[in-house]
C-alpha cells in the first residue's frame, strides 16, 4: 500500500459516497408499494404527482434510509475505533459491553416500564443511559493509577456483557408475550423505529465521534506499533485511549438505543475496507462511516422486501449476510495479513 | 545525554540503583550487561516511557521530564528490541511514521517527508521492502524497518535496543555503520548490544552494567578485560587483539563452579 495522499483519500471517499447514494436510491425504491424510480426522482425534485407516493417516499422510506445510514456509519466507525484502541482486529463495537448496558437499560423499560407508566418512547433514552453507565463503569474499573489498561478494559467488558445477558434473559422471562416479542426484535436489531426524531441524537453523536476521532487518526496509526513505540513517537497514549473509549462508546450507545443490537456491521466493514484501502486511520475512519452507511441501507432494503408483506429485522440480514462474508474475509485476510 | 543518579524499582525489585552515564555529543556509547541487568529499563527511562524512582535524565541540559512527549520525540528516537504491528501497514508506511513528531495532527506527509523515509531505507538497503506488508516480514527485516523508521525521525539522540540481534553479519555491519555516521555532526547514539566484539569496533565508549550500576565505562580496549567479563557475565574469556588493534572477546566457558549471574 502506497503512502496515503490527499488525492487518494478524496478519490476513495468519493467512490464510497457514490455507493452511499446508490444504496439510498435502492433503499427509497425498495418496499411493497411498487413506486417507480421515476416517481421517486420526481418526489425528491419536489414535483411529486400522487400524495401517496410523496407520503411513502418522504415520510416512511426517507427517515428510515437516513436512520440506517446513521446507525451503519456509527457502528462501523466505532468498530474501527475499538479495534485500534484494543490493538485487536477481532474487536467489534459490542466487545466492551456498552451494547450490553444499553440493551439492559432498554429492555428493563420494555418489560417493566408499563407498570410505572413508561411507554415505548422511553426505551431509547433508557438504553442510552445504560450505555453511558457502562462506559463510566469501564472507565472506573479498568483505570489503574490514572491509566486505562486495555486488558482491564477487555476483561471488564466481557464480564459485564455476560452479566447483562443474564439480566436480559431474566427480564425477558418475566415479561408478557407482547413485550417478549419486542425484546426479541430489539436483541436482533431493527430499523423499524425509523422516524426523524430518533435520528437526531444518532447524528449528533456520530458527528461528535468523527470530530474527536479524526484528529487522533495519526496517533491511532502509531499505536499499531505498540503503546510504548507510540509514546516514543510523541503520542499521549492515555489521553488518546480515554477520548477514543468515550467517543466510540457514545456512538455505539446512541445507535443501539434506537436500533437495538445490529450485529456484524462494526466488524465486517472495517475489515473489508482495510483489505481494500489499507489500514491508515486517516482514510479508514471516514471510509468506514460511508461504507457502514451504504451496507446497512442495503441490508435494510433487503429486510423490507425479502418476504412478501412482512418485514424482517435488519439484524437478521446483517448476520446472515455478514457471517459467511466475514469467514470468507478472514480466510483471505489471514493469508495476507496474519501470517506472522 | 546524561544519566544523573538514575534509580528505579519495579514492584519491590530494585532494577537500577545509581546510574551515572554520559553519552557525549558525536559519540556512540554501547551498553552491555547480562540478561535482566536493566539495559532496556534504562532506555525506557531515557525515552520517558518509565519514570525513574530517583535521579534524572538530561538531554542537552534539559530534563527529559520537562519536555512534552512530542518535543522529546522530535529529539530522541528509539529502536525497540522487537516490533509487533497490529494492522497490515506496509513497511514503507511504518518507516514514514517516523515523521509523525514533526507533523501536525491533520494532513499528509509531504514529498520531503517521503524523500527522508526513502533515503533512510536506501541507506540500509531495504527499499525493496517498502510495499510489503509489515506483517509478512521476518524478524530481521522488521528490525531494519525499525532502524529506518528511527532515522526518518531525524532525532539528535538515537537509542537502539539490541538492534542487530536478528540480523545477518552484513546487515549488522550496515546498521552499525549507519549508527556511526549518525553520530557525526554532534548527534549521539546509545546502543544496547550483546555482541561485544562488534560493539568494540563501532563505539567510542563501552559501558558495562552490573548490579544496577555502571561498573565501568570507557574506551573498549580499556573496559574489555578478563576480570570485568568475569564480574559482569561470570565467564572465562580471552581477549585477543585483531590485526587492526580492536579487542575481540573469545568466551571459553562459565567461570569454574559458577552459574550464569542472576541480575
Amino acid at each position: 500500500m502506497k503512502p496515503l495522499t490527499a488525492a487518494r483519500t478524496i478519490g476513495v471517499l468519493l467512490v464510497l459516497l457514490v455507493l452511499v447514494i446508490a444504496a439510498a436510491a435502492i433503499g427509497l425504491a425498495a418496499g411493497p408499494s411498487g413506486i417507480s424510480i421515476a416517481e421517486i426522482v420526481s418526489v425528491l425534485g419536489g414535483r411529486g404527482e400522487s400524495d401517496a407516493a410523496i407520503d411513502i417516499v418522504l415520510r416512511v422510506r426517507m427517515p428510515r434510509v437516513l436512520l440506517g445510514a446513521l446507525v451503519g456509519a456509527s457502528l462501523a466507525v466505532a468498530g474501527v475505533l475499538f479495534q485500534a484502541l484494543l490493538r485487536n482486529p477481532l474487536a467489534d463495537p459490542y466487545v466492551l459491553g456498552v451494547s450490553g448496558g444499553a440493551a439492559l437499560g432498554g429492555i428493563a423499560v420494555m418489560s417493566l416500564g408499563s407498570a410505572i407508566g413508561l411507554g415505548y418512547a422511553a426505551v431509547p433514552p433508557a438504553a442510552f443511559a445504560g450505555a453511558i453507565a457502562t462506559t463510566a463503569l469501564l472507565y472506573a474499573i479498568s483505570g489503574v493509577q490514572g491509566r486505562v489498561s486495555t486488558t482491564g478494559l477487555l476483561l471488564t467488558g466481557v464480564v459485564f456483557n455476560a452479566f447483562a445477558s443474564a439480566a436480559i434473559v431474566f427480564l425477558a422471562s418475566i415479561a408478557g408475550m407482547t413485550e417478549g416479542t419486542s425484546i426479541f426484535l430489539w436483541l436482533i436489531g431493527s430499523l423499524s423505529a425509523g422516524r426523524l426524531e430518533v435520528a437526531g441524537p444518532v447524528a449528533l453523536f456520530l458527528a461528535i465521534g468523527l470530530a474527536t476521532a479524526m484528529p487522533l487518526a495519526r496517533g491511532l496509526n502509531l499505536s499499531a506499533l505498540g503503546e510504548e513505540s507510540a509514546q516514543q513517537l510523541g503520542v499521549d497514549i492515555d489521553r488518546q485511549r480515554r477520548i477514543v473509549l468515550v467517543a466510540a462508546s457514545l456512538m455505539v450507545g446512541a445507535a443501539v438505543s434506537v436500533a437495538g443490537l445490529i450485529g456484524f456491521v462494526g466488524l465486517i466493514i472495517p475489515h473489508l475496507l482495510r483489505l481494500l484501502i489499507g489500514p491508515d486511520h486517516r482514510l479508514l475512519i471516514p471510509a468506514a462511516a460511508l461504507g457502514g452507511a451504504a451496507f446497512l441501507i442495503v441490508c435494510d432494503a433487503i429486510a423490507r422486501t425479502l418476504l412478501d408483506g412482512r418485514e424482517l429485522p435488519v439484524g437478521a440480514i446483517t448476520a446472515l449476510a455478514g457471517g459467511p462474508l466475514f469467514l470468507w474475509l478472514l480466510r483471505r485476510y489471514h493469508n495476507r495479513s496474519f501470517s506472522s | 545525554m546524561v544519566f544523573d543518579g538514575v534509580a528505579v524499582t519495579l514492584g519491590d525489585q530494585p532494577i537500577l540503583r545509581d546510574i551515572h552515564l554520559e553519552v557525549p555529543a558525536g559519540q556512540v556509547v554501547v551498553l552491555a550487561g547480562c540478561n535482566g541487568a536493566g539495559k532496556t529499563t534504562l532506555l525506557r527511562i531515557a525515552s520517558r516511557v518509565l519514570r525513574p524512582t530517583a535521579g534524572r535524565v538530561y538531554l542537552g541540559g534539559q530534563g527529559v521530564d520537562t519536555l512534552s512527549r512530542r518535543e522529546l520525540a522530535q529529539q530522541l528516537a528509539v529502536v525497540p528490541q522487537d516490533v509487533s504491528v497490529s494492522f497490515p501497514f506496509s513497511a514503507g508506511e511504518v518507516v514514514l511514521m517516523g515523521r509523525a513528531p514533526h507533523l501536525g495532527m491533520l494532513g499528509f506527509e509531504s514529498r520531503a517527508d517521503i524523500a527522508i523515509a526513502n533515503e533512510a531505507m536506501e541507506r540500509l538497503g531495504i527499499e525493496h521492502l517498502a510495499h510489503r506488508s509489515i506483517l509478512e516480514l521476518s524478524g530481521g527485516e522488521r528490525q531494519l524497518i525499525s532502524v529506518a523508521r528511527a532515522l526518518t525521525q531525524q532525532p539528535r539522540v538515537l537509542l537502539l535496543d539490541e538492534p542487530t540481534a536478528h540480523l545477518d553479519l552484513a546487515h549488522r555491519v550496515a546498521v552499525l555503520d549507519c549508527v556511526r555516521d549518525f553520530a557525526r555532526d554532534g548527534r549521539t547514539a546509545l546502543v544496547v548490544s550483546h555482541d561485544l566484539s562488534l560493539a568494540a569496533r563501532s563505539c567510542d565508549v563501552l559501558a558495562l552494567l552490573s548490579g544496577g550500576k555502571i561498573l565501568e565505562a570507557g574506551a573498549p580496549r580499556d573496559v574489555l578485560t578478563v576480570d570485568n567479563l568475569r564480574e559482569v557475565f561470570g565467564i572465562r574469556a580471552d581477549i585477543v587483539m585483531a590485526p587492526d588493534g580492536c579487542p575481540v572477546v573469545v568466551p571459553r566457558g562459565l567461570h569454574r563452579g559458577q552459574q550464569p549471574p542472576v541480575a
